[in-house]
């Protein structure tokens, strides 16, 4: 266990390593942050309607962040692919270490790039007027929730990668399954201008009560519901959906890599 | 013997397509065993078995003495691979990925760190140690990727066509660093394509088609199976080619061979001396003096196309690194017998 930890340390090492010899790697987890921060929050907002007094900058944010989790589904999937293909998930496999060690170091390496991200945009958010109100544990709460999301879409993200076995691919379906996850969500709009059962589908997706469940936390206005279970209780359905997905997604992952094999 | 490896009945298939029908080893500890097969025969598919990486549908097989599937872990543990295709982690330097395989080995950050040193010192990498390994040349990163396969020692090696791309001096280094792991006591199983490759290396050679082991001795031994040895005698000019198949043929035992490109006209060499004897004088009664008298042993080419009716693969042509110097003795061979071939 100890060695299981140590090991997934070693590893989360060498991703750092990766990043300081390649700054350009941080451009990707910077820049396009930064950029959706000041395009969402500064020039749209100017001609959105939000709910509450904190305007559109406020609305955004979490939505934002949830967002850039979202995409890193794609960071670890791609990851994932060109160490099966370059011959170093072999390589890994072969050594007497459990195969977890390995999909740990990489979940948490992009993890923590992930609220590198996280740690730009807030600062950005608050030059463009975002604030939290409600005290620095909530505020924490509220980025922890966020960086669960990141962490199990990463896992996700892997399991894409040890069975898609190509990067092209990957990127695909990675963004055939974010597009309706994002778009299809509060993260971006209010949810009452939409019809009924639009509305409906948009306040189950668990990405709409992980925004609502950060608004809350951040103290951010979240606007009405329609009532429905999830959109009620966003912090409760979140955290499930995260820990199920988490539950299913990390020993599938794990099988997956066990008999992992680079595409011919 | 103690044997390091024993493979019983592997057999593997890929969908509809039966990549191992049958594959039986035995490799003695502390000998080299070399599988050698044409592209598609099953060698990857075998060495990714034996390393614990691909599950055979059938068969069972020990590595180190420990079965592969219950002591997986054991397996892993007293093994080395050195993949097809070099497998290092190229935004790394060299040193880093040694030192990251020897933090995941449990040898410690100093112990990591020692074993990196001296496998770069043992491999020449000393110079590029700290540069990223996506600026080493093919030669380089291969000698890296055998490093990273010995950070921990291993017992038994299993490397995966190891020269394929490398140029001859290339080829010359890596068979020098795995005679050396042989030197101190490691098992190798290696598969190649170069027939030349396992007649310098390998104790025994296991020649696989088709997913099959279809042969398997010394090489001495291989090469007597395709039979022994031949009297070869190139003609001076297309004049006394004539002559020269003539009076060999008149003491052959078995079929004749006649080249007409190279004039060189070649017998089965069934009675040795005599033979050898009555063909000198019968060419200088004649007041023949040929431009090459030569007994020439069959080469591992011959048995491969004895063997399967295929070709082995040629010389491979030297990639990317034009420092090669070509070296006359060793490719000559291989020239000289793909000569006679278009006979
Ligand atoms: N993952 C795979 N899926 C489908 N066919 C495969 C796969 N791996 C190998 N094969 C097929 O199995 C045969 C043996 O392949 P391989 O073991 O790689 O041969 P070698 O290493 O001797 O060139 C080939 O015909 C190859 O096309
Ligand atoms: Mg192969």
């Amino acid at each position: 266990m100890i060695e299981a930890v140590s090991d997934s340390f070693a590893l989360v090492g060498r991703r750092m390593r990766h990043i300081r010899r390649m700054p350009e790697h941080l451009i990707g987890v910077t820049v396009m942050p930064v950029a959706s921060v000041i395009v969402l929050g500064y020039l749209f907002g100017s001609a959105m309607q939000a709910p509450g007094p904190g305007g559109y900058e406020e609305y955004i944010m979490a939505g934002i962040f949830a967002q850039v989790m979202l995409t890193n589904m794609t960071t670890t999937g791609v990851g994932v692919v060109s160490d099966l293909n370059n011959g170093l998930v072999d390589r890994f496999r072969v050594l007497p270490i459990s195969g977890s060690s390995v999909l740990v170091g990489r979940t948490v390496a992009d993890g923590v790039l992930v609220a590198w991200s996280c740690a730009v945009m807030t600062v950005v958010g608050y030059a463009i007027g975002w604030r939290a109100h409600n005290g620095p544990l909530q505020t924490l709460a509220g980025f922890g929730l966020l960086l669960l999301m990141g962490f199990a879409m990463s896992w996700l993200g892997a399991l894409l990668g040890l069975v898609l076995r190509n990067v092209e691919t990957v990127s695909a379906v990675s963004g055939v399954i974010m597009m309706p996850l994002a778009f299809l969500s509060n993260a971006f709009v209010p949810l009452d201008g939409l019809p009924g059962w639009l509305r409906v589908l948009a306040e189950w997706n668990p990405v709409s009560a992980v925004v609502s469940a950060s608004r809350d936390l951040f103290g951010n206005e979240r606007g009405p519901t329609s009532g429905a279970f999830p959109a009620e209780y966003p912090l409760p359905t979140a955290l499930a959906v995260l820990v199920a997905l988490l539950a299913v997604v990390v020993p599938l992952a794990g099988r997956a890599y066990r008999k992992a094999s680079a595409q011919r | 013997m103690e044997t390091a490896i024993s493979a019983e009945g592997l057999r593997k298939r890929y969908g509809d397509h039966q990549a191992l029908t049958r594959v039986d080893l035995a490799v003695p500890a502390g000998t080299i065993l070399a599988v050698l097969g044409p592209n598609g025969a099953g060698k990857t598919t075998t060495v990714r078995i034996l390393t614990t990486l691909l599950e055979p549908d059938e068969g069972r097989a020990t590595v180190a003495g420990y079965d592969l599937a219950t002591q997986a872990r054991e397996v892993r543990g007293s093994i080395g691979l050195a993949g097809q295709y070099a497998s290092v982690d190229e935004r790394l330097t060299g040193r880093e990925n040694l030192r990251l395989i020897g933090v995941l080995l449990h040898l410690g950050r100093r112990g990591a760190k020692t074993r990196a040193d001296e496998l770069l010192e043992q491999f020449g990498l000393v110079a590029a140690a700290d540069r990223p390994a996506k600026t080493y040349s093919g030669g380089m990163r291969r000698r890296l990727d055998l490093a990273a396969s010995l950070v921990g020692r291993p017992r038994v090696l299993f490397l995966d066509e190891p020269t394929t791309g490398l140029d001859l001096t290339g080829r010359r280094t890596l068979w020098d660093m795995i005679r050396n792991q042989v030197a101190e006591g490691v098992t190798v199983l290696l598969t190649t394509q170069y027939l030349e490759e396992a007649d310098q290396l390998a104790d025994r050679i296991a020649v696989i088609d088709r997913g099959t082991v279809i042969a398997e001795g010394t090489p001495d031994q291989l090469k007597r199976k395709v039979g022994g040895e031949r009297l070869e005698v190139s003609a001076a000019s297309v004049a006394d080619l004539a002559a020269v198949e003539r009076t060999l043929s008149g003491l052959a035992s078995g079929e004749t061979v006649t080249n007409q490109e190279t004039r060189t006209v070649s017998i089965p060499l069934t009675e040795g001396m005599s033979t050898i004897a009555a063909a000198a004088n019968g060419l200088e009664l004649l007041g023949i003096e040929p431009e090459d008298f030569a007994v020439r042993r069959s080469t591992l080419d011959d048995v491969f196309l004895a063997l399967t009716g295929q070709q082995g693969t040629p010389e491979p042509e030297p990639e990317s690194e034009s420092e090669s110097e070509s070296e006359p003795g060793a490719t000559g061979a291989v020239a000289a017998s793909e000569g006679k071939r278009a006979a």
